[in-house]
C-alpha cells in the first residue's frame, strides 16, 4: 500500500536579496494514513518550510525547486491553484503558530468555521452554522453556543487555538499538518490542546505531522520522530530510541541541550561536571544566615481597573540569592517583575531594596535613582528590546553613559568588557539588531544589564524566544555571571526545568498570589500545592522508557 | 453585533462634547486672524473711492468696528452662541442663510466626486496590491502621480475642452443647473435628491450631467491617496497570517480577497476618506470658480477678497463643525467596522 504522502527529494529555495538560499536540500520522507509524524529542529532547520511545501502555502520568495510531494500518489508540487484549493483543508489542513493572528480578526468564529465548511461542501448558512456549533463542542470549548458569535479577541490564546482545530478538522481531511501548535501557549494549555489534537487525530483516522522545536513533546506525542538541520533530515526514528540513544552528532546535541527533569546546566551544555556533581542543581551556596535582606516586598497589589493583576505578594531576597518566579501567563509573574524593577507603580504594597523603600519613588523618575543601576532587567524578546538603529556597542553604550557617566576611552572599554564576558565577540559589537542572530542579540541585553555593575538582575523569560542549544548556552552564561559578580536573580519563567537548575528557591504564583513557596529541589519533587503538581504533570517529558500517549 | 445602540450614541456625545473646546479655538482665531490681515472693511463698504472720512467712520461704527477687539470679540462670540453669524456686506444678507443655501451644492459635488474616486481608487489599489511590481501595480501608480500632479483647474478645463467643446457630451459647465431648466422644491437642497423625491427624472438626469464633469475634476485629484492607501493595507492584510489560514482551508479567491482581506484592509481606507472628503470640501474652491459651482468655497473666497468679515468666520466655523462630524462619522464606522474598537 502506498503511504497517505511521500516527499521525495524535496528541495525548496527561497529567493533573497543576498540571492537565493537553499531552504531544503533534498529530503525523503513517508506519513502512512493515520500515522503521527514528529518533525524536530531548531530554527531555520527547515522543518516549517516542509509544511508550507507540502500544502504549497509558500511566501511569493519561496519556490520548489525539485523533487516530488505525492500526496495519495498525486504531485502536489505540479496541481494548479485551483487543484491546490480542492485540497486544502478538504484533503490536507494546516494548523498554526500564534493562533491568535492566524484567525480574522473581524469575524465571528462561527462565521470563519462555517466559510471552511462551505468552501467544499453544499450547505446552508443554517446548517453550516449547526455543523460549526457541533466543532466547537467537538474541540471541548465551553459554552460553544455564545462562543460561535464571539471574535478572536474575546478568546485566551489557548481557546483560539482549539478554533483553529475545529477549522483544520471541519471538512474531515486525511492529512494535518500542525507547526507549532503550542508555541506560546502554557504548558498546562499545552497539554490539552496537544491532548485534544492527537484525540481528534486518533478519532478520525487523520495522519498528523508535528512540527515542533520541544523534544519532549515530538516524544509524547509521535509515533515516529525525524531531526531536520540546515535544510536536511539528519535521523529517523521511534521517539524512545532516537532519544535515548541519538546517533547523528546534532541529534545528540540537541537531546543534551533539551532541559528534562533530572538535567543540570552542565548537562545541557555538555560538560562534565568536575567531582561532586551528584547534586543536580546547586548553583549557588547559600549565603550566611542573617545577611540583610537585599530585596524585601510586602504586600504587593497592582490593579488595573478592577481587576488585580498582583494581588498581594510578598517575598525577600539577600544578596546574591536567585529566586525563580513561575506560573501561566496571567499568573501575575510579568507584572511583579516589572513593579520590583520600577518600570511600573503599585497600586498599594512597600519594596523595600538594601532596606530603602522604593516602591513610593515613581516608575517615571526612578531612572534618576541612584538605584537603577543596582536594579537592571533583561527582557524576554531579544528583537523588540532593541533599538534596531543602534548598534551592539550603542545599545550596551546608552545606558551606561546614563548611569555611570563614563566617557570615551573608559566607556569604550566598559563596553568591550562586558560584551566579551556576555560572550559577544569584539567582531560583532558594531553590527546592528538584524544583522545579529538571536542568540548574539540575547547576549547584548545581558552585556547591556550587567555593564553598569548591577547587584540584582531580573531576568523575563530571557530565553523563551531562543532555540534549546542556544538557551542552554545561555542559560549557563547567566549562571557564570552570577557566580562572578554575586548577583542575585529573580528569575521569570513559565518552563519550569529551567527554573529549577537556575533558582534555589522558587514561588508559584496562580492570579496574582503566592501558592507555594519554597526550594527548588524539594519543590519540584514533592509540590505540595494542587496546582503546582498540575503545572509540573503538564510539562512533556522524553524518558526513553515513556509509554506513548498517541501511538501510530 | 456587540455595540448596543445606546453605548454608541453616549460615546458620539463624549466626542461630540470634547471637540466643543476646539471649535471655540477655531472660532477666537479665525476671528483675531481677520483682524490682522490688511485691508478696512470700512473703507470697503463705503460708498466708494471718494467716500469721506467721516462717511466711513460712520460705517465703522455702524459695524461695531470702532469698539476694542476684546468686546468685538465677546459681542461675536455671543451672536455665535445664539445662532447667528452676522450679515454679509457683499450678499446683503445673513450669512447663516448664505451658508444654507449654498451648502448642498457643495457637499453635492463633494460626496459625488467621493463616490467616483473610492469606487476607482479601491478596484485600483486592490489591483496593484494583488501583483505588487507587476505592469498593473506600474500603472495605477503612474495613474495616481498624474492625478496628484495635474492641478485641478487644468484637468477642469481640460475636461470641459474635451467633453463640451470638442465633443459636445457635456452641458455647459455653468452651475448646478441648465438656467433654463426649472429647478426642484427646495426640499434638501440636494438636486439629485430632490428631483428624484419628486419623480421628475429628465430633471435629475439634467442636473447629474452638470455634476459629473466638476466631480470627476475633483475625484481625479483624490483618487491618489486613496489608491495608495488602499494599496498599502491590502499588502500588509494579504500577508498576514489569518490570509494563510484562508488559504490552507481552501476557501475560494473571491472570498479571501474580498471578505478577509479588503474588510480587513478597509479600516485605514475609512480614515483616509474621511480626511479627504473635509479637504475637498474646503480646497474645491478651484472647481467650484472653474465651473461656475454655488458653493460654499468660492462664497467665502469671495467674502475675503472684500474683506467681508462674517462669511469667511462662518465658513470656518462651518468647515471646523463639518471636519468634527466627519471625523464622529469615520469614528463610529470604526466601531462598526472593527469589533475590535472599544466602545470606551
Amino acid at each position: 500500500m502506498s503511504p497517505l504522502l511521500r516527499i521525495e527529494n524535496l528541495s525548496v529555495t527561497f529567493a533573497t536579496r543576498a540571492g537565493p538560499i537553499e531552504a531544503l536540500r533534498g529530503i525523503d520522507l513517508t506519513v502512512g494514513a493515520g500515522q503521527t509524524l514528529g518533525i524536530v529542529g531548531e530554527s531555520g532547520s527547515g522543518k516549517s518550510v516542509t509544511a508550507f511545501a507540502t500544502t504549497r502555502l509558500l511566501d511569493r520568495a519561496g519556490r520548489i525547486a525539485g523533487g516530488r510531494i505525492l500526496f495519495k500518489g498525486q504531485d502536489v508540487s505540479r496541481l494548479s491553484g485551483k487543484e491546490m484549493q480542492a485540497l486544502h483543508g478538504a484533503a490536507i489542513s494546516m494548523i498554526f503558530q500564534n493562533p491568535r493572528a492566524a484567525l480574522n480578526p473581524i469575524r465571528t468564529v462561527g462565521l470563519q468555521l462555517a466559510d471552511a465548511l462551505r468552501a467544499h461542501r453544499d450547505l446552508s448558512a443554517a446548517a453550516a452554522r449547526a455543523r460549526a456549533l457541533d466543532l466547537l463542542k467537538a474541540v471541548l470549548i465551553r459554552d460553544p453556543e455564545r462562543r460561535l458569535d464571539a471574535y478572536p479577541h474575546e478568546l485566551s490564546g489557548g481557546m483560539c487555538q482549539r478554533v483553529m482545530i475545529a477549522l483544520a478538522v471541519a471538512c474531515e481531511p486525511a492529512l494535518l499538518i500542525a507547526d507549532e501548535p503550542t508555541t506560546g501557549l502554557d504548558v498546562t494549555t499545552q497539554k490539552t490542546v496537544m491532548d485534544l489534537l492527537a484525540r481528534i487525530a486518533a478519532e478520525r483516522g487523520m495522519a498528523m505531522i508535528l512540527i515542533t522545536h520541544d523534544l519532549g513533546l515530538a516524544a509524547k506525542y509521535c509515533g515516529r520522530v525525524v531531526v531536520m538541520e540546515r535544510g536536511r533530515l539528519v535521523e529517523e526514528a521511534a521517539p524512545g530510541r532516537l532519544f535515548a540513544h541519538p546517533q547523528h552528532a546534532y541529534t545528540k546535541r540537541l537531546v543534551a541541550a533539551s532541559p528534562t527533569p533530572n538535567s543540570t546546566l552542565a548537562d545541557l551544555v555538555g560538560e562534565t561536571r568536575p567531582a561532586g556533581s551528584g547534586i543536580p542543581a546547586a548553583p549557588h551556596p547559600a549565603p550566611p544566615r542573617g545577611t540583610a535582606l537585599l530585596l524585601e516586598v510586602q504586600d504587593l497589589v497592582k490593579r488595573y481597573g478592577n481587576a488585580a493583576a498582583v494581588d498581594g505578594i510578598s517575598l525577600r531576597m539577600r544578596p546574591g540569592e536567585s529566586l525563580g518566579l513561575v506560573g501561566e501567563s496571567g499568573s501575575g509573574k510579568s507584572t511583579t517583575s516589572r513593579l520590583i524593577c520600577r518600570l511600573i507603580d503599585p497600586s498599594e504594597g512597600t519594596i523595600l531594596f538594601d532596606g530603602q523603600s522604593i516602591g513610593d519613588v515613581p516608575a517615571r523618575d526612578f531612572h534618576r535613582s541612584e538605584l537603577r543601576r543596582a536594579i537592571q532587567i533583561v527582557f524576554q524578546d531579544p528583537n523588540d528590546s532593541l533599538n534596531p538603529r543602534f548598534s551592539a556597542f550603542d545599545s550596551i553604550a546608552q545606558p551606561l553613559k546614563r548611569l555611570t557617566g563614563l566617557r570615551g576611552a573608559a566607556l569604550r572599554a566598559r563596553v568591550m568588557e562586558s560584551a566579551e564576558r556576555s560572550g559577544l565577540g569584539p567582531d560583532l559589537i558594531d553590527r546592528f539588531p538584524h544583522q545579529l542572530s538571536g542568540g548574539q542579540k540575547a547576549r547584548i541585553g545581558i552585556a547591556r544589564a550587567i555593564a553598569v555593575r548591577p547587584r540584582f538582575l531580573i531576568l523575563d523569560e530571557p530565553t523563551a524566544a531562543l532555540d534549546v542549544s542556544v538557551q542552554a548556552m545561555i542559560l549557563h552564561l547567566l549562571d557564570l555571571l552570577r557566580r562572578e559578580d554575586d548577583l542575585a536573580f529573580l528569575f521569570v519563567s513559565h518552563d519550569l526545568n529551567v527554573v529549577r537548575m537556575m533558582c534555589e528557591r522558587t514561588i508559584v504564583l496562580q492570579n496574582g498570589r503566592v501558592v507555594e513557596e519554597g526550594a527548588s529541589e524539594t519543590l519540584f519533587a514533592r509540590p505540595q500545592s494542587a496546582y503546582a503538581r498540575e503545572l509540573l504533570a503538564a510539562i512533556p517529558h522524553f524518558d526513553p522508557g515513556a509509554p506513548l500517549a498517541a501511538t501510530a | 453585533m456587540r455595540t448596543s445602540l445606546g453605548a454608541t450614541t453616549g460615546r458620539a456625545a463624549r466626542r461630540l462634547l470634547s471637540s466643543a473646546p476646539a471649535l471655540i479655538g477655531v472660532l477666537v482665531f479665525t476671528f483675531l486672524l481677520m483682524r490682522v490681515l490688511p485691508g478696512d472693511p470700512a473703507v470697503f463698504f463705503a460708498s466708494g473711492p471718494n467716500a469721506g472720512q467721516a462717511e466711513i467712520e460712520a460705517v465703522r461704527k455702524q459695524m461695531g468696528l470702532d469698539r476694542p477687539i476684546p468686546e468685538q470679540l465677546l459681542r461675536y462670540l455671543g451672536d455665535v452662541g445664539t445662532g447667528q453669524l452676522g450679515r454679509s456686506m457683499t450678499t446683503g444678507q445673513p450669512v447663516m442663510k448664505d451658508l444654507r443655501e449654498r451648502l448642498p451644492a457643495s457637499l453635492e459635488l463633494t460626496f459625488a466626486a467621493l463616490l467616483i474616486a473610492l469606487t476607482l481608487s479601491i478596484p485600483l489599489g486592490i489591483l496593484a496590491a494583488l501583483r505588487p511590481g507587476s505592469a498593473v501595480d506600474h500603472g495605477v501608480r503612474l495613474l495616481c502621480s498624474l492625478g496628484v500632479c495635474v492641478p485641478t483647474f487644468v484637468s477642469g478645463l481640460l475636461l470641459i475642452y474635451v467633453f463640451y467643446y470638442l465633443l459636445g457630451f457635456a452641458p455647459d459647465p455653468t452651475g448646478r443647473l441648465d438656467v433654463f431648466a426649472a429647478a426642484p422644491p427646495g426640499i434638501t437642497g440636494f438636486l439629485l435628491i430632490d428631483f428624484a423625491l419628486t419623480g421628475d427624472w429628465e430633471g435629475w438626469r439634467a442636473a447629474a450631467a452638470q455634476l459629473v464633469l466638476p466631480a470627476v475634476t475633483m475625484a481625479l485629484f483624490v483618487i491618489a491617496p486613496l489608491a495608495r492607501i488602499t494599496r498599502a493595507s491590502m499588502l500588509a492584510v494579504l500577508g498576514s497570517d489569518f490570509i494563510r489560514t484562508a488559504r490552507s482551508l481552501g476557501l475560494s479567491r473571491t472570498q479571501i480577497v474580498v471578505t478577509y482581506a479588503l474588510r480587513n484592509a478597509i479600516l485605514p481606507v475609512l480614515t483616509i476618506a474621511g480626511i479627504v472628503f473635509s479637504t475637498m470640501l474646503g480646497a474645491n474652491v478651484l472647481v467650484e470658480k472653474v465651473f461656475s459651482w454655488p458653493g460654499v468655497a468660492s462664497y467665502a473666497l469671495d467674502a475675503l477678497l472684500s474683506s467681508d468679515y462674517a462669511p469667511v468666520q462662518g465658513f470656518v466655523l462651518l468647515m471646523a463643525v463639518i471636519f468634527v462630524a466627519v471625523n464622529l462619522v469615520v469614528d463610529l464606522l470604526y466601531g462598526l467596522a472593527d469589533p475590535r474598537v472599544s466602545i470606551s
